[in-house]
């Protein structure tokens, strides 16, 4: 059985399993418990391992639920915005303005593409220099009418090409990262795919960091790491596990604040399933910080970050 | 009888160590146009070459000798170590790679801090090391930068940052990456505070480094030649798949792409900055 065929037959399950404990809640127990322990049995048969390689296909999957997926399925009034008003419109990077559970807020968020076209159109999720002022440019629409910011990280990385070197990719990124401190509005991120790098980052400055549990987040692709450090194309589950970028390991590193689950064989099987269990971890994560002042919410952002890293001082109990 | 004859006897033969004259560690050949330079008036042009004005590489603390009044100047924060906080194993452990960078530099980590006086002006500057594993930035980095800014903010002295990188340090997964969203906060404060920050581009500076702090200066400058950049070229040439054109990502194109405000030979570098800073401070 393929991996899409048992997460069928889970469903299936599940809703066997409603139906007889609903139709017959006492007669049929014994029936319902060899159910159940059927269900137990093919959800550990298709939990996804927990290798940082298979995570990373997994963040990667065709099918996975994209930025405009959860907009769709979590959101009311989704309103786009378009272009930086400097050079163009970047279809990579989406925003709008959208109302969540009543609240209205800010959607900033890579976009990948589903078939063919679309995934050119999209560029692959490689967003360019316009996509980053883009993006900015609403957050600081938002900030302006005090509302507050959800963004969305699903990117290979920012678009390596002649046109976005021309353009600043460089800058574009560096400037989000500086200005994002500065807003005055909640900012939560959401890692639901690939945390591609610079790419991802730089619109990835908030006060709250969720991650899917399968999302991959990372200072390089393991391939590109395999590319540099071993001089091939061989290493790159090796690259993938030494570059720590699975969800538990980045909360370990308080890199993020929340691991949100995934649907047992992952999001791709289920994105109503997904879209629900982002939904249990971000309408809290919104809702706690909407009582904090701007000044407050600059301070516990700039503190956030300013903690992160490792560093030592060379051991001082020595000296006399 | 023989029409010519030598009376002279067998020539005395010459020792094979006397036949070439020893120049060993005396020349070198400029990278660029391939001329002989007496190493010593290299050393008196600032490594930049006579001929056509390449700027050789430097070190940090060469950099910081060069730009400060008498070349004096007091190092900051240098016990700052990585920890290897992911145990990072590739072809050999980080560790290891470490502790080799650290003994060729004599540095703990790929930035020097430093005070001094710049045309008599109390100043602070961040010179990065290229030769520690490409001027990469780790946590390491990203501290000593950011404890540098907060130093500026606290003193109110201006900063200056000489970058050379590669970009984020791979070894540090995630935490490398983050130094760029911590280091640029920092200098959110610094630029609420008017407090004047230069940053100075060197060959190379690529990634991380360029897309946080290089590019946040009050002014961005940036040497003859440098190549500054996001992508690595050879990573571009991958996606894109043709050549690139000529001088791409050299700091000429940038300034023509209105990415640098200046570009400044290192021989008037000094001067240079000491005029920004006056003009921001009065």
């Amino acid at each position: 059985m393929s991996d899409d065929e048992i997460a069928d037959k889970i469903r299936s399950l599940e809703s066997d399993i409603d139906r007889l404990a609903r139709e017959r809640p006492s007669s049929r127990g014994s029936e319902v418990e060899r159910l159940r322990a059927e269900l137990r049995r093919l959800r550990e048969a298709i939990r996804p391992g927990s290798k940082a390689w298979e995570r990373t296909l997994l963040a990667r999957h065709e099918q996975r639920p994209y930025t405009l997926d959860y907009v769709e399925r979590l959101f009311q009034d989704f309103s786009e915005i378009h272009g930086d008003r400097r050079f163009g419109d970047d279809p990579a990077i989406v925003a709008g303005m959208a109302r969540y559970h009543g609240h209205h807020v800010m959607v900033v968020g890579h976009q990948k593409g589903r078939d063919l076209k679309q995934r050119q159109y999209r560029n692959f999720g490689y967003a360019q220099p316009e996509g980053y002022r883009k993006a900015l440019r609403a957050m600081k629409l938002a900030e302006k009418f005090s509302r507050p910011i959800i963004a969305f990280i699903d990117t290979p990385g920012a678009y390596p090409s002649v046109g976005a070197e021309e353009r600043g990719q460089a800058e574009a990124i560096a400037h989000n990262l500086r200005e994002m401190n500065r807003l005055a509005v909640p900012v939560i991120v959401c890692i639901i795919g690939e945390g591609g790098s610079g790419g991802a980052l730089g619109i990835g400055v908030g006060n709250h960091i969720l991650m899917m549990e399968n999302a991959v987040y990372t200072v390089i692709t393991p391939e590109g790491c395999s590319a540099i450090l071993w001089k091939d194309q061989d290493h790159v589950e090796a690259a993938a596990e030494a570059l720590k970028l699975t969800a538990p390991d980045l909360q370990e590193f308080h890199i993020i604040d929340e691991i949100v689950p995934e649907p047992p064989a992952g999001a791709q099987t289920d994105h109503k399933a997904a879209a629900e269990m982002l939904d249990g971890k971000l309408r809290p994560a919104l809702e706690s910080l909407l009582g904090m002042t701007g000044a407050q919410l600059r301070e516990q952002r700039y503190q956030k970050f300013r903690s992160m890293g490792a560093v030592v001082r060379l051991n001082k109990l020595y000296a006399p | 009888m023989t029409w010519f004859k030598s009376n002279k006897g067998p020539r005395a033969v010459l020792r094979e160590e006397d036949k070439t004259v020893r120049t060993e560690g005396l020349f070198t050949k400029c990278e660029s146009c391939r001329a002989i330079i007496w190493k010593k008036d290299l050393d008196a042009n600032d490594r930049v070459c006579p001929k056509c004005g390449y700027h050789f590489k430097i070190g940090a603390h060469e950099r910081l000798r060069m730009l400060f009044d008498e070349g004096a100047y007091e190092t900051l924060d240098a016990d700052l170590v990585s920890p290897d906080p992911l145990k990072f194993v590739d072809r050999q452990p980080y560790s290891e790679k470490l502790a080799a960078a650290q003994r060729a530099t004599g540095l703990n980590d790929a930035v020097v801090n430093a005070r001094g006086k710049l045309g008599g002006r109390a100043t602070l500057i961040s010179a990065m090391e290229y030769s520690f594993i490409g001027g990469s930035m780790g946590s390491v980095v990203g501290e000593m930068i950011t404890l540098a800014i907060e130093r500026a903010l606290a003193e109110r002295v201006p900063l200056i940052a000489v970058s050379a990188s590669g970009g984020a340090r791979m070894h540090e997964g995630v935490l490398s990456l983050i130094q760029m969203a911590k280091v640029s906060a920092a200098l959110v404060r610094l630029d609420d505070a008017h407090i004047p920050f230069i940053s100075v581009l060197t060959d190379p500076t690529t990634g991380g480094v360029t897309a946080s702090y290089a590019m946040l200066g009050d002014l961005n400058i940036a040497e003859p030649g440098a190549l500054i950049g996001f992508a690595g070229p050879r990573v571009i040439e991958q996606t894109i798949r043709q050549k690139l054109p000529k001088g791409f990502q050299r700091a000429e194109f940038l300034l023509q792409h209105g990415m640098l405000d200046a570009i400044v030979d290192r021989r008037s570098l000094r001067n240079y900055l000491i005029i920004a800073q006056s003009f921001f401070l009065a």
